[in-house]
């Protein structure tokens, strides 16, 4: 019989091999999914995770890592806040919506007039707008004792809707003929994002990568820091600490929205390049997974980044090369995070064969 | 003599790391009470779990009544006539008495019958009881009575105790015992474990007593006196700690008519709290378990706020100053819960040390963490307070109770506060370290620290205390020069009875 036993302290060792060995399981799990499928399971993870890096059409692939990857650090960054503190934001999705709109209606708003204030000016709105949405869910849960995963799940529908009627009403162009959507802000220099599009560098991808360094030395060298993880293991430790649940609330949900509302920005001036209908394709959602499978360690969170942009990349070459279904690389996708979790066991616990032994 | 009900012959228990019971045998005859004597960690639970089919031995065997007993759960144990009162209450706040006993049944009859039963039942042995009370009204001594109730039920032929004076009155124990040794005169054995001496001489017949897993010896308690009893239980002759002689100092702390909510529906509110603290001295705070303890402790270390003139420091109002506030200015806390609040336990004694002293001992410069000052820190207060572990790197919970308490208490002191609030500073943990913490609080409060100490532990507050008061439903009694103080006032301060009847015991 397989028995666990609690360690009497997390063990270093697993804390770093446990991601990796959920990786490795994915792909042998992965490959028996793909076999059952009738394709070539060491073919098919070979396009997934070895193609978008090092095959020949490679210099397309990766610039692509880097567009997939920033939104998905930047917001990821942020939620690790949260989740540390044991606050759960669950709708980044919205706040980045609203952090699109907002900073790219200051970008209309300047059109067509050229000026190197325009864009800080746009970041500045974008981060406002989802520090703002965010704030709602916090300030709720703070004067209302309300569930702030409700709250914030429900208005990613209500940024939704918003941004419909935006691309729809407000910030539709004018010169579009009628089609609904906004201005390519890509395409309008003072607005864009981009530094260079064929490297796949937008300023979204520089600011992810302060984002990493910043939340590295915050977490483990700053006083705010150190009450975001003990508020999150033992509230009742935090409080006997200084720690001000509430404050901390707000400030978890406005770095986490805010980020959310950055990553939407740089998305809508550069990537995306318009406000439509179907601008958000699901960051704010797979952000969650990233800070997990990133253990809500910084430099960990830019790998699973890194990780999850190439599933994704990896995924739509081999929809188009090898005709596999979209289905099933969402569902290596959740293997992934149902194998960190399940490996992740091993972390706090020993297993044990056999009878308890006896010393 | 005649077949004992209860043997046990060479009961061994090993967990990984640790033997918990080592070739334990005793004998325990029809209506005897019986003491199991030991420290915490002793393994006096290890094997009353084996006895009521908790646990299963590795080793060894009993027989029950002559016949070989091996229960495989506790339901097994309770059809052969074992019953045990946990020492934690497992009863249900919101539901009445006859509702918590009958969750506690295999097939309940109706509500109503249960109620006839108790009654009969808390005729019988002087336990008076309203089967439709809500037991969250309840005080403990009266929630003691439902648990033992639900076991008479049963009506058992051994009946195992664990530690259940801890959170009644000296009067309400006066009371537990008529009862139990009614119920041994009718033939019922008792099981009794406890460290506290006193009791057991005044009740029991016989001590098994149990010292690293092992009986180290047996006595008759009615004719061996407590010291012999406590040297054989802790092993070595035992520190008595010293008080240095003190004169009253000025006043450093005042709680002015402080008045607080409940927290929680089952919490305590604060009535009215006057009291006067005094530099260089102990003041001891006793009272029977949730009758305002944690609530006050919150209070004194700003958890919750209270307003502004109702806590004076030092001249300075300050009820409405937050917990590291009040740091600043000297007025340091060490909570009664050691996980999860005195300490965060999946945190390293570097961090937990970060955890309170940050004001202090300038842990911090513009906001970030000098990690090599915290952990130097926390390398003193566990070369100060001789602190079992590896180093500082280790996490809080990979720490025995006492270690972690040494470290805890060790982590305020070496803070030089000029008021220390400690909650049950020795709860659970073993002699010796309690020893060690009762002089460290000591000699504070000889270089001049105002110390408040609030402990269920009479015999604690009463040796280290110079004045004494006891918290009774959140009201707090007007304090009393400790020494000279007897049972009998101490036990009328605690709130005496509660208004509990006596046992009606027939001769």
């Amino acid at each position: 019989m397989i028995t666990l036993e609690k360690r009497s302290q997390p063990s270093r060792v697993w804390a770093f091999a446990a991601p990796v060995m959920a990786v490795v399981l994915t792909m042998l799990c992965g490959g028996l999914l793909f076999a059952a499928l009738g394709k070539s399971p060491v073919e098919t993870i070979r396009t997934i995770f070895f193609d978008p890096l090092f095959s020949e059409f490679a210099w397309f692939y990766r610039p692509q890592l880097l567009i997939k990857g920033a939104p998905l650090v930047l917001i990821a960054i942020g939620l690790s806040f949260g989740f540390r503190a044991g606050i759960w934001n669950i709708g980044a999705e919205g706040q980045y919506i609203v952090g699109a709109i907002c900073g790219a209606a200051v970008g209309l708003a300047f059109y067509p007039t050229e000026s190197i204030f325009i864009f800080p000016l746009m970041i500045v709105a974008g981060i406002l707008g989802g520090t703002l949405w965010a704030l709602i869910p916090g300030i709720l849960k703070v004067k209302f004792d309300t569930n702030e995963i409700l709250v914030s799940l429900m208005l990613v529908y209500v940024a939704e809707q918003l941004l419909a009627s935006m691309a729809l009403g407000a910030l539709r162009n004018p010169d579009g003929m009628g089609f609904p959507g906004s201005r390519n802000l890509a395409k309008y220099d003072s607005a864009s994002s981009w530094i260079s599009e064929n490297a796949g560098m937008h300023w979204g991808v520089v600011l992810a990568f302060v984002a990493v360094i910043f939340a590295y030395v915050t977490l483990s060298r700053h006083l705010f820091g150190f009450q975001v993880r003990l508020a999150g293991q033992s509230p009742r430790a935090a409080r006997f600490g200084g720690v001000n649940p509430q404050a901390l609330v707000l400030i978890c949900m406005a770095i986490s929205g805010g980020l959310a509302g950055a990553a939407g920005l740089f998305e809508v001036a550069g990537p995306a390049g318009q406000i439509s209908i179907d601008f958000n394709v699901g960051y704010g959602f797979t952000a969650i997974i990233v800070a997990f499978l990133g253990r809500l360690h910084p430099i960990g969170i830019l790998l699973a980044a890194g990780l999850m942009a190439l599933t994704y990349i990896g995924g739509e070459i081999a929809q188009s090369n090898l005709g596999l279904p979209g289905a099933a690389i969402q569902l290596m996708q959740g293997m992934l995070l149902f194998f960190l979790l399940m490996v992740d066991v091993l972390s706090n616990y020993r297993l044990r064969l056999g009878k308890k032994a006896i010393v | 003599m005649s077949t004992p009900l209860l043997a046990l012959s060479g009961l061994t228990k090993a967990y990984p790391g640790v033997v918990a019971n080592k070739d334990v045998s005793f004998e325990i005859a029809p209506g005897e009470i019986h003491a199991l004597l030991g420290e915490n960690g002793a393994g006096k639970s290890t094997l009353v779990k084996t006895i009521y089919g908790l646990v299963k031995p590795d080793s060894g065997t009993m027989t029950l009544n002559g016949a070989p007993f091996t229960p495989a759960e506790p339901r097994a144990a309770r059809a052969a006539g074992v019953a045990m009162v946990f020492q934690h209450f497992s009863l249900f706040d919101a539901l009445n008495v006859a509702e918590n006993i009958a969750l506690g049944m295999e097939n309940p009859p109706p509500q109503r019958e249960i109620a006839e039963r108790v009654r009969a039942v808390s005729d019988q042995y002087g336990l008076p009881l309203d089967p439709a009370r809500i037991v969250g009204e309840l005080s403990a001594g009266e929630r003691q009575r439902v648990e033992i109730i639900r076991c008479l039920l049963q009506d058992p032929k051994l009946l195992i105790m664990d530690e259940p004076t801890s959170v009644l009155t000296p009067q309400e124990v006066e009371i537990l015992f008529k009862t139990l040794r009614k119920l041994s005169a009718e033939g019922t054995a008792i099981l009794y474990i406890s460290h506290k001496l006193e009791e057991i001489r005044a009740l029991c017949e016989n001590a098994t007593v149990l010292r690293l897993g092992q009986v180290v010896g047996t006595c008759d308690p009615r004719t061996t006196t407590a010291r012999d009893m406590a040297e054989l239980m802790v092993g070595s002759a035992l520190l008595v700690p010293e008080r240095a002689p003190h004169t009253d100092g000025e006043t450093i702390l005042s709680l002015n008519n402080v008045s607080a909510k409940a927290p929680t529906r089952f919490g305590t509110a604060l009535r009215d709290i006057q009291l006067t603290v005094h530099m260089g001295e102990v003041l001891g705070i006793g009272g029977v378990a949730g009758n305002g303890q944690d609530e006050l402790v919150a209070v004194l270390a700003g958890e919750t706020r209270v307003a502004r003139d109702m806590i004076t420091f030092d001249g300075q109002n300050i009820g409405h100053f937050g917990p590291n506030a009040r740091r600043k200015i000297g007025l340091l806390t060490a909570p009664e819960e050691r996980m999860g609040h005195a300490a965060a336990p999946d945190m390293s004694l570097t961090e937990n040390a970060v955890l309170t002293a940050t004001t202090r001992q300038q842990l911090t410069s513009k906001g970030f963490v000098n990690w090599r000052k915290a952990r130097k820190f926390a390398e003193e207060v566990i070369a100060q307070f001789d602190v079992r572990t590896p180093g500082p790197q280790n996490a809080a919970r990979s720490l025995s109770g006492g270690n972690l308490q040494k470290f805890v208490i060790g982590r305020e002191i070496m803070q030089s506060p000029d008021v220390l609030v400690v909650n049950q500073p020795t709860w659970g943990v073993d002699a010796s370290a309690a020893a060690a913490i009762r002089q460290a609080l000591l000699d504070l409060a000889a270089k001049g620290t105002a110390i408040i100490c609030i402990s269920q532990d009479l015999d604690e507050l009463m040796e280290i205390s110079d004045r004494f008061a006891a918290l009774n439903e959140g009201r707090l009694s007007a304090p009393r020069p400790a020494q000279g103080l007897t049972v009998e006032e101490i036990g009328l301060m605690l709130g005496g009875a509660h208004d509990m009847e006596v046992a009606h015991v027939e001769a």
